[in-house]
């Protein structure tokens, strides 16, 4: 399969270029451990509030804290696409027989590499904290995470693509951000909110990954909302990249 | 024919404040490049070779007319065109903070190689284009020059039939310049067929076949060098003299002489325009002498490329550059 091919072909030259400045993997990893150092501490006065079971704050907070990581650490990833697309290399590999979905699956599936070694760096740091995490949940939650570092990789690169330049690409991306990480309960549950925040919540996708990560680190695998978040993060998954691939080809027209 | 156009066109619409804009980039042109020839496409800034050689790669998609690249469909078999085809695009396009040997490798693997063979063929282009002293470091610390031999190299590392070159030499130093129009020469013996854009008259003049002159997305004139420079008559003679008067002396003997010819005194300096001034010139200057008509110099100028522009637009193409 040459799609295959060509994937692994552009998966190797984006790890190239990360593997080249590993700092980058880590610098992106420092707002998530604030939170956890600088953050997670207030929660613990919060204890027996809707939402937060006694001594379960860390149980709580971690797997949103993963999510908001998938969120916001792929989110900027389309700037590197521009610097691309400003040397002219996404042009020479548009002449290329290569095949057009690889070269953006080539650098998301990269972008979810290292999002998943960020996630199990945060968790490792977590597990001091009183964190405790059900492998096989853990495991699962990974997938998750993927899938949602793909979702906001694909947007990203598809408006890099349509814009082309960086100041207009910065603030939409802090556009999408912002309300699907505050509507996802990550930093604080739901439970907390208001009921009309509550419902406005049920028309994020995000938050039904949220939702589906916390019943997975419980190993509470009989939870319907692991399904349903998988399936709707998946779904979404797949018709951002579509997208995106769309403004790759539109970019040769 | 390896490229065949008729009446192909781009229009660009973009949309700014004040709605929707449009820049009839190309307005219809129609091209025929032969197997095995070096094709010019000579033009100012602006003029649409870039746009041009980008719809010939598939990478901009015509808004008219229809096109044949190496025999496939450009509206249709976009994957075949691209298999065959070598591009080299204005900016380049070397992925810069790789070095080049990998930049080499990657675009070789891009089309189809297996890595054995793309390491084989990116070491033959390193040697060719003798760029073994900086190959190994990343493209960001390059030269112009150097950058520019590697996205050439790029553009052929997969010995492409046809080879799409805009602006090739453009910032080269005049030795790498004529070094690449050797490499680009040898390209004809293995019947590699190469549509090259350019601003240089002389890189049209020594390297190509065939040229075409296009000014404002419209071709104006196609034909090989000397058709063209021939096309705007012969060649030009200026002898000039210490007086007007004796000028004008030298007007009356050389219209005698050659009727064929037009003369033309300017001030104290007389110019005339015929077909073969070179074969001319020395019989010319001993009847004038004959006469006690004494020239003070002489000079031949044969017609350029810049008279063939300026001829057919009005303009100069040297003037143009300087703008
Ligand atoms: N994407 C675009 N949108 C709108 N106009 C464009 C676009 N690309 C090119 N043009 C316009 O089309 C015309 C032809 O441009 P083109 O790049 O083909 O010229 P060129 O002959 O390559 O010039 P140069 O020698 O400067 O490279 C120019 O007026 C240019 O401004
Ligand atoms: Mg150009």
């Amino acid at each position: 399969m040459t799609l295959l091919r060509d994937t692994k072909l552009m998966f190797i030259r984006n790890m190239q270029h990360t593997i080249r400045t590993p700092v980058f993997v880590f610098v992106s990893m420092f707002q998530p451990l604030m939170y956890l150092l600088l953050f997670m501490p207030l929660l613990n006065g919060l204890q027996g509030a809707p939402g937060i079971p006694a001594g379960q704050a860390v149980q709580v907070f971690i797997p949103g804290l993963l999510v908001l990581q998938a969120l916001f650490g792929t989110a900027f990833v389309g700037f590197s696409l521009i610097d691309d697309i400003r040397s002219g290399v996404i042009e020479r590999f548009l002449v290329t027989p290569v095949k057009r979905p690889a070269i953006l699956l080539g650098r998301v599936l990269r972008d979810a590499v290292v999002l998943l070694l960020q996630c199990i760096l945060i968790t490792l740091v977590a597990i001091p904290f009183g964190l405790s995490v059900n492998i096989y949940g853990f495991l699962l939650s990974l997938l998750l995470y993927a899938l949602i570092g793909i979702t906001m990789a694909s947007i990203s690169y598809g408006f890099a693509l349509i814009y082309k330049v960086e100041d207009a690409l910065a603030p939409t991306l802090n556009t999408i951000t912002l309300p699907i990480s505050l509507l996802s309960g990550i930093i604080l549950p739901l439970a907390l909110a208001p009921l009309w925040l509550q419902d406005l919540s049920k028309v994020n996708p995000f938050s039904y990954a949220v939702d589906a990560t916390r019943s997975l680190f419980a190993g509470n695998f009989q939870s319907l909302g692991i399904l349903e978040g998988f399936i709707i993060i998946g779904v979404l998954a797949a018709l951002v990249f579509f997208w995106g691939v769309r403004s790759l080809k539109k970019m040769a027209s | 024919m390896v490229i065949q156009t008729i009446g192909l066109r781009k229009t660009f619409v973009s949309k700014g404040r004040g709605g929707k804009k449009e820049v009839e980039a190309v307005k219809g042109i129609d091209l025929t490049v032969r197997k095995g020839e070096i094709y010019g496409f000579l033009g100012p800034n602006g003029a649409g070779k870039s746009t041009t050689q980008k719809m010939l790669s598939t990478l901009l998609c015509p808004t008219g007319g229809e096109a044949k690249v190496l025999g496939y469909d450009l509206a249709r078999q976009q994957e075949q065109i691209r298999q065959n085809v070598g591009c080299v695009s204005q900016a380049g396009g070397a992925d810069l903070s790789s070095t080049g040997v990998e930049n080499l490798v990657l675009q070789a693997q891009l089309y189809g190689l297996d890595t054995l063979t793309a390491k084989k063929y990116a070491a033959e282009f390193v040697e060719r284009f003798q760029m073994g002293t900086f190959i190994t470091r990343p493209a960001q610390t390059y030269s112009g020059g150097q950058k520019r031999r590697l996205d050439i190299a790029l553009g052929m590392i997969h010995h492409p039939k046809l080879l799409l070159l805009d602006e090739p030499t453009t910032g080269l130093d005049p030795q790498s310049r004529a070094y690449l129009w050797g490499e680009i020469k040898k390209l004809k013996d293995v019947g590699v067929t190469v549509f090259l854009t350019t601003q240089y008259m002389d890189e049209a003049d020594k390297l190509c076949d065939t040229i075409a002159i296009i000014d404002n997305g419209k071709i104006i004139v196609t034909g090989t060098p000397s058709e063209l420079k021939s096309s705007v008559g012969g060649d030009t003679i200026v002898f000039s003299f210490q007086t007007e008067e004796t000028a004008r002396k030298a007007e009356t003997l050389l219209t005698e002489k050659v009727p064929k010819g037009k003369v033309q005194a300017k001030n104290s300096s007389v110019h005339l325009t015929i077909e073969d001034g070179e074969t001319m010139m020395p019989d010319l200057l001993r009847s004038l002498d004959a006469k006690s008509v004494e020239a003070q110099g002489v000079t031949l100028s044969r017609p350029s490329l810049d008279d063939v522009f300026l001829k057919y637009t009005g303009r100069s193409l040297r003037e143009d550059q300087i703008k």
